[in-house]
């Protein structure tokens, strides 16, 4: 069974899907990508499709669930590269990938990330700790 | 009802014998359905042309405009009809210029009985009946190839991209928003936006005459798949009738950002990649 490699860049884990998605291959990748969050401490992860020509239901399902795992270990994820005939193909099959955030390519994905990183510990730093839900009687 | 080639031989040696007959009083008929827009030589070197063909391609004893002889008869008809589809002409005057003949035998059989019977008019008149059929048919093949090249240089005028800014690019789209428009537009906007790298894309209305359900959806689905890229897509030049228009059929067009002018879009654009651009001026009541 084909493995998908996760990369680790600074604060980010880059997930470079190359290889055509199956129910194993997409299994594998959630359970090593939870692994390597965990371990690694890493707040972002990027999955950049620009390799796929073809993103049908089970690998849109596949990215969301991805998303979701990695926003309950607190790490945001990044759907980058997705090509145009792509798009409009999940735009004409009514796809429309709820809760899973884009960008154009690697770089801005890594750039979406680190200022949302920024607004977070701003909004952390700003609100203080008079803002703790436990601070109240 | 097909030529024999005794008739056709007898077509001939008429058209032949009495050449000049011919040619004038079908000269006359067509000059007089044209009304001075084609000149009277043009017109005499058509008709010309035309009778030489045809008396060959029945002294060849072909039978029918179907037959192998027919060919050089074929071509100089379609390339009559051709020339006169480019040049603006109606089917009708097109076609008339073929049936006339038929007015010219006439003439030239009612003058001399010898020339020929009811019976072979009857036959000559069923070829010239193909004539113009087979006329008429290559007009309107010359005028749809005609419609569908203008069709497809419109497609492709009128769909530009541009950058307006780092990072921002503007579609003004221009005329009316149908299906395969708006494919054309969609797939050429996404490409400019993996091309350039731009995260912001402005989509200009101004020019679109109405927004009805459909346009609005072919809209909204750019919008939509332009997201699924990782780009935000703002729609601009939304003229007063057309916001009544969209609030009455209740298009709905969620958190897309919309603006009245591509000006008030690139600020807003500006604003959220955090370029400083200069204060907006409050507008002056007329």
């Amino acid at each position: 069974m084909e493995r998908v490699p996760i990369l680790k860049i600074g604060d980010i884990l880059l997930v470079s899907i190359q290889v055509d998605m199956s129910d194993q291959t997409a299994v594998a990748l959630q359970e090593d990508l939870a692994e390597r969050i965990v371990a690694t401490g890493c707040h972002g992860v990027i999955i950049d499709i620009t390799a796929l020509d073809i993103v049908d239901s089970f690998v849109g399902r596949m990215l969301s669930s991805i998303a979701s795992i990695s926003r309950v270990l607190d790490a945001e994820t990044v759907v980058v590269g997705m090509r145009p005939a792509v798009a409009i193909t999940l735009v004409e099959l009514g796809l429309s990938l709820n809760g899973i955030r884009t960008a154009l390519n690697v770089e801005r994905g890594m750039e979406l990330i680190a200022a949302n990183r920024y607004h977070d510990d701003l909004d952390e730093f700003l609100d203080g700790p008079d803002a703790e839900p436990t601070a109240s009687p | 009802m097909a030529l024999s080639t005794d008739e056709s031989g007898r077509l001939a040696d008429l058209l032949t014998s009495r050449v000049e007959r011919v040619t004038q009083r079908w000269t006359e008929v067509v000059a007089g359905q044209l009304r001075g827009r084609l000149s009277q030589a043009e017109l005499l070197r058509q008709v010309q042309e035309l009778h030489r063909v045809l008396v060959d391609t029945l002294s060849k004893g072909a039978v029918d405009l179907t037959a192998e002889e027919a060919t050089e008869l074929r071509a100089v008809l379609v390339e009559l009809s051709r020339g006169q589809a480019r040049q603006g002409f109606s089917a009708t005057e097109t076609a008339t210029g073929v049936f006339a003949l038929k007015d010219a035998l006439l003439s030239v059989m009612e003058d001399d009985q010898s020339a020929g019977t009811l019976r072979d008019y009857v036959v000559f008149s069923a070829l010239v009946d193909q004539m113009g059929l087979f006329t008429f048919e290559s007009y309107v093949r010359t005028r749809e190839s005609l419609i569908a090249d203008q069709a497809e240089q419109l497609l492709e005028l009128s769909t530009p991209v541009v950058k307006l800014w780092e990072g921002v690019v503007a579609v003004p789209l221009v005329g009316t928003l149908d299906s395969a428009r708006a494919q054309v537009v969609m797939e050429r906007l996404l490409q400019t936006l993996v091309d350039t790298g731009s995260p912001y894309a402005i989509i200009d209305i101004t020019g679109v005459p109405a927004v009805d359900t459909q346009v609005a959806q072919h809209i909204l689905k750019t919008v939509v798949a332009a997201r699924l890229m990782g780009a935000d897509c703002i729609i601009s030049g939304i003229r007063p009738q057309i916001a009544q228009t969209i609030v009455a059929l209740g298009i709905e067009f969620g958190d897309i950002a919309t603006k009245a002018s591509l000006a008030d879009a690139l600020r807003h654009v500006l604003r959220l990649t955090g370029v400083e651009a200069g204060r907006r001026q409050p507008r002056r009541e007329a």
